[in-house]
């Protein structure tokens, strides 16, 4: 399940309706964790005794624009495409999430990969939605993967700590940093990414109950100011922590 | 009529309450009060976890609904999304508030598909009305604050840690012991195993206060000066930047940033860190920043509310021996 997604590096202006970005200017591409899950796909794929009995697919919901990332995806390997068209923003994890479910249900997939979060809208809801509409079990936020005899071993980060935990196939994963780092598509994978196939089919989007009503700037940090230099700075800023920021 | 108690979940860990359920408690009390109905706190793990109710009475809870089950001493996403979807089926329910930790951003999505409910996640800031509740979200890595109204009878949320700090408002905390509502035996998914990664005593969702090491440590040993600061406050965790992470100086779950933690602690001091983009993103919603670092044209000053220009092997011993004094005299 792959999302095009702005570049994060530029500075963002909202556009005049206040519920999007300016997109002139901006760089699209896959948002980061898909990325990572792509890659991945790709290397469950190569790991299989014959990979050339198992299949990559790549799906996007969005606007026809979607087609060049799905290509991209392609180009670092994946076997073909879908393309769910829709034309108009969606917010709702929710709805996008029914949408999606439609699509995989009866698919006959092992393993459906989500990013752990998609880097614009940052629900990181939609992959535990999916999973629950098809009744698939569901791992999020992995950090490794191992396929073992039909079950998903996989470790997730927590806070100070991570988990080790399986699950049975056909299952649902979230990929977090820390499996692979996407490859670079070749130029014989460009090529030959024009030639996979990419079926274009109407989104399935339901009804949107949670609703984008502005966007905004943040407010800017005031900058701050450079107390000093080296370590005899140290007591006017334990002063300021205690009796500016109160945090002491 | 309208749903007017709120249902507050409340994160443990290895038989241990999580900052994040006091968090959770504190906000749900704050939507109860408006609504005019009562906090229902659940709190769930293995044989004793009732023990620790008092806490969240303490926070606000008008009930605490126990479920001790020895299957789930461990997370049990599966067994716990059912059980949570049951209660809240059963009505009443005006919102479901869960922090977005680790195991809250695992938990509150599937709960909101059980329920077939939309979801807020990730909310820096909300207000609960009657038929409508409006929420604001970071998104784009942090750049660009999104507001979004919410429609449903129960409006799921997961709260960004930190965004509600826990406060005291005693409330009986009535004990209602709940079961399963599935066999706990019989998920899918389990966890096998719950490891602590080694470091500081805090981890990134307890503390209050970070401090955070960049490559300017130079090398893994050097953490020490970062640990020993943290130490000195007390309430303080460790993090690191993806730099650090890549280099294997720190676990990957220190990690702050865009494809790391999203934090937002009382006070954050960057220590020998550049300020990338990305590395901002996971931090600039902290209270007070303080950054260290030979380079004044560093980008982390930009965002620093404090800032000293100079060597973090040097001055770090003489911070850490600094706010171990303040801490004495406090
Ligand atoms: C897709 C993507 C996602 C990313 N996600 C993240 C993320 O989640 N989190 C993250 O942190 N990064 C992330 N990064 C990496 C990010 O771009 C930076 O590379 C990283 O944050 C830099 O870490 P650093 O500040 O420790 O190192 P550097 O940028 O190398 O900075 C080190 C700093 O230390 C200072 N310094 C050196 N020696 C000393 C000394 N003795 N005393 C004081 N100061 C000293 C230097 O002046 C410098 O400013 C991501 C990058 C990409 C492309
Ligand atoms: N429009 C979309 N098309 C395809 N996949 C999506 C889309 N939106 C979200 N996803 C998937 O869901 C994940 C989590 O997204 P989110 O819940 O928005 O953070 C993403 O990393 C993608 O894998």
């Amino acid at each position: 399940m792959i999302k095009r997604v702005p570049d994060m590096d530029l500075r963002f202006k909202i556009a005049s309706n206040g519920t999007s970005v300016d997109e002139s200017g901006l760089k699209f591409d896959i948002s980061d964790f898909d990325g990572y899950a792509v890659e991945a796909a790709l290397q469950t794929k190569e790991k299989q005794a014959d990979p050339a009995a198992s299949e990559v697919v790549v799906i996007s919901l969005g606007p026809d624009v979607v087609q060049e990332t799905l290509r991209k995806a392609m180009s670092m390997g994946a076997d073909r495409a879908v393309q769910l068209k829709c034309d108009t923003p969606v917010h709702d994890s929710y709805a996008i999430a029914t949408a999606l479910a439609a699509e995989l249900k009866g698919g006959g997939y092992d393993l459906v990969m989500f990013g752990r979060m998609s880097i614009d809208t940052a629900n990181q809801s939609t992959g535990p939605i999916v999973a629950e509409l098809l009744g698939l079990p569901i791992i999020t936020a992995i950090s490794k993967l191992e396929l073992d005899g039909g079950r998903v071993k996989a470790r997730r980060e927590l806070e100070g700590s991570y988990e080790l935990i399986e699950c049975p196939m056909p299952a649902v994963v979230t990929i977090d940093e820390g499996i692979a780092r996407p490859r670079y598509p070749s130029l014989k994978g460009i090529m030959a990414a024009k030639k996979k196939p990419l079926e274009v089919k109407p989104a399935q989007v339901g009804e949107e109950r949670y609703k984008l009503d502005k966007m905004e700037l943040p407010p800017e940090r005031t900058a701050g100011r450079i107390i000093g230099e080296g370590k005899d700075a140290v007591p006017e800023l334990v002063r300021l922590l205690k009796e500016e920021a109160k945090v002491l | 009529m309208a749903n007017t108690n709120v249902f507050a979940f409340a994160e443990s860990r290895g038989g241990e309450l999580r900052r994040a359920a006091l968090e959770a408690v504190t906000a749900a009390r704050g939507v109860a009060d408006s609504t005019g109905g009562q906090v229902h706190a659940m709190l769930a793990g293995g044989a004793g976890i009732g023990a620790l109710a008092a806490k969240l009475a303490a926070c606000g809870a008008d009930v605490v609904l126990v479920l001790e089950n020895a299957g789930f001493a461990n997370y049990n996403p599966e067994a716990l999304a059912a059980t949570i979807a049951a209660r809240l089926s059963t009505g009443g329910y005006r919102a479901a508030v869960f922090i977005a930790s680790a195991q809250g951003r695992d938990l509150a999505p599937r709960v909101a598909a059980k329920c077939q409910l939309p979801i807020a996640a990730d909310v820096t800031e909300f207000s609960v009305g009657a038929d409508a509740v409006t929420v604001k979200h970071p998104g784009y890595t942090g750049k660009i604050i999104q507001s979004f109204t919410l429609r449903a009878a129960t409006a799921v949320l997961s709260l960004r840690p930190g965004a509600v700090l826990p406060k005291e408002s005693a409330k009986p905390g009535t004990v209602e012991q709940v079961t399963s509502a599935i066999d706990p035996s019989s998920a899918r998914v389990v966890v096998t195993s719950t490891v602590r990664s080694e470091g500081a005593k805090l981890d990134l969702g307890e503390a209050p206060v970070i401090v955070s090491g960049g490559r300017g440590l130079r090398e893994s040993g050097n953490f020490k000066l970062v640990e020993d600061l943290a130490a000195a406050f007390g309430n303080a965790a460790v993090g690191a930047t993806r730099a650090v992470t890549d280099e294997g100086w720190r676990p990957h779950s220190d990690q702050i940033g865009q494809t790391g933690r999203l934090v937002s602690p009382q006070l954050y001091i960057a220590c020998g860190i550049s300020g990338a983009i990305q590395h901002l993103a996971g931090m600039r919603t902290s209270k007070t920043i303080v950054a260290i670092n030979r380079d004044k044209e560093a980008p982390i000053f930009k965002v620093a509310d404090y800032g000293i220009v100079g060597d973090v092997l040097e001055i770090l011993p003489v911070l850490t021996a600094a706010v171990k004094e303040a801490k004495k005299g406090a």
